[in-house]
């Protein structure tokens, strides 16, 4: 319809977008692995992580708790990990986080940082030992820049999916 | 942000039940993510045609990428270089020193390499490459050591087979897409590679470390004779990797061995050279292998 003789009251974005748009930015942050950059120690943030928890966070309706296991397999095939820990790693955060959103009164930004930290240490770590478990327990120190980067960037990334998300809803 | 109020649906049995199936489902995911492990540790290939899929979906954008900019690898290191550059300065003074003497040696001991050579008229093993590509992506969020390269079965590489740059080892074909194969870096955790120290042939085992060291452990592990500066060279033991690919440098010694850093860092080589597989033997015993495996596959 011409923009003049749309309703310009209690407009709808299409459907397709609301529910497709946070999926897809979840798998690009995934295949953001295909890029070439080689380095000879972990040090690229886990970007499907991050974008899949700022959407969790900024979104808690959104996601159903079984997401975590369509997700990871996608993260699972382009980051190199034995199929199946980002799978499991995923499902895991996804039902301690719903579990904690049925205790909790209120959130600030600060706790869904804090929140979601402990979540990048615990996925990155558990796909360290997953690899590896009882040799890797000696080389976790190897993960701490690439913990901290991910925590720092985390912010950052949570404001582009703001940006996605207002663009998502709006009409 | 406070949880929406959809997590309360009152007194609705329907909604009760829908929100607690979608909790058991979410658990039931990780329990599948656990099998699907126990999977992939039972069977490290039994994945690889999702991984190949992948790879070559995303092979047109990472090849363009790599073509326009080159791999990008080294930020992390001139950013390091920063901080201790004062340190380094002065052990790479010493190192070079060092080094002089020891390509002087090296220099004396290639010629006398050659005339021997000519004396007893060997042939030298033909060690043709099999293809040059680059490294087109890594697995650089993950603690495997994975790389992408940009050729794979169409031009002839086969699983088995090790790329080298002109600096020393990459690493193995790991797995086979048609114009892309995955390399097991010789710093993963999972790859032990058999060495020998440059000087005097001391046979050892270097096994990656995650972040471009390796392990370096002597066969003879009553005494510890490795000293910084040592340079390690594959043995041919196993028959994989032809002996004499120079790989790492040792940088510190250990209780059981030493620790050595990889002398070709996967993210500042241009391109890298796929060989074939050393010896017949080992290829003959892949393939047995693999017939069998088909034939176990078969059988079930």
């Amino acid at each position: 319809m011409a923009k003049g003789y749309r309703s310009t009251i209690n407009r709808q974005p299409s459907k397709l977008r609301i529910k497709a748009v946070p999926p897809i930015t979840v798998v690009c942050g995934s295949v953001i692995t295909a890029l070439p950059i080689i380095t000879d120690h972990p040090i690229l943030p886990p970007m499907g992580l991050l974008v899949v928890l700022a959407w969790r966070l900024i979104r808690p309706g959104y996601w159903p708790v079984w997401i975590g296991f369509p997700l990871g397999l996608i993260d699972d095939i382009f980051s190199g990990q034995p199929i199946g820990s980002a799978v499991f790693l995923w499902s895991t955060v996804f039902v301690v986080l719903d579990t904690l959103d049925r205790k909790a009164i209120n959130r600030d930004y600060w706790q869904d940082w804090f929140i979601a930290s402990v979540a990048i240490a615990f996925v990155l770590v558990g796909g360290m030992l997953i690899v590896d478990f009882p040799r890797n327990l000696l080389f976790l120190d190897v993960l701490i820049p690439q913990i901290l980067l991910s925590i720092l960037l985390y912010p950052f990334i949570t404001r582009l999916v703001g940006a996605i998300d207002n663009w998502r809803v709006s009409s | 942000m406070a949880p929406p109020t959809n997590r309360r649906p009152g007194f609705s049995k329907r909604a009760q039940y829908s929100i607690f199936a979608s909790y058991l489902l979410g658990i039931l995911g990780a329990v599948v993510g656990l099998l699907l492990l126990l999977i992939s540790f039972i069977d490290p290939r039994g994945f690889s045609v999702l991984r190949t899929i992948g790879a070559e979906a995303t092979a047109p954008i990472s090849k363009t990428l790599a073509e326009a900019t080159g791999a990008t690898g080294s930020a992390a290191d001139n950013i390091a270089a920063y901080f201790n550059a004062a340190s380094k300065n002065a052990a790479m003074k010493r190192e070079l020193e060092k080094n002089r003497v020891e390509l002087l040696e090296a220099k004396a001991i290639k010629q006398e390499n050659e005339r021997l050579k000519r004396l007893l008229k060997l042939k030298e093993e033909t060690n043709d490459s099999i293809g040059i590509a680059r490294l087109i992506s890594s697995t650089s969020s993950s603690s495997r050591r994975i790389a992408t390269l940009g050729i794979g079965s169409t031009s002839g590489v086969l699983v088995g087979q090790p790329v080298r740059a002109p600096e020393g080892l990459i690493g193995r074909v790991l797995e086979t897409g048609p114009t892309t194969a995955r390399i097991l870096l010789v710093s993963d955790g999972k790859n032990v590679t058999p060495v020998k120290r440059a000087k005097d042939e001391l046979p050892a085992f270097a096994t990656g470390r995650g972040d471009g060291t390796v392990d370096v452990r002597p066969i003879n592990i009553s005494d510890n004779p490795f000293e910084p500066g040592d340079l390690l060279t594959t043995s041919g033991s196993g028959g994989l990797y032809s002996p004499g690919i120079p790989i790492a440098m040792v940088i510190e010694k250990t209780d059981t061995g030493a620790i050595a850093r990889l002398l070709a860092n996967p993210g500042n080589v241009g391109h890298v050279i796929v060989q074939p597989i050393f010896q017949a033997e080992t290829v003959a015993q892949i393939e047995k292998a693999e017939s069998e495996a088909a034939d176990s596959e078969e059988a079930e």
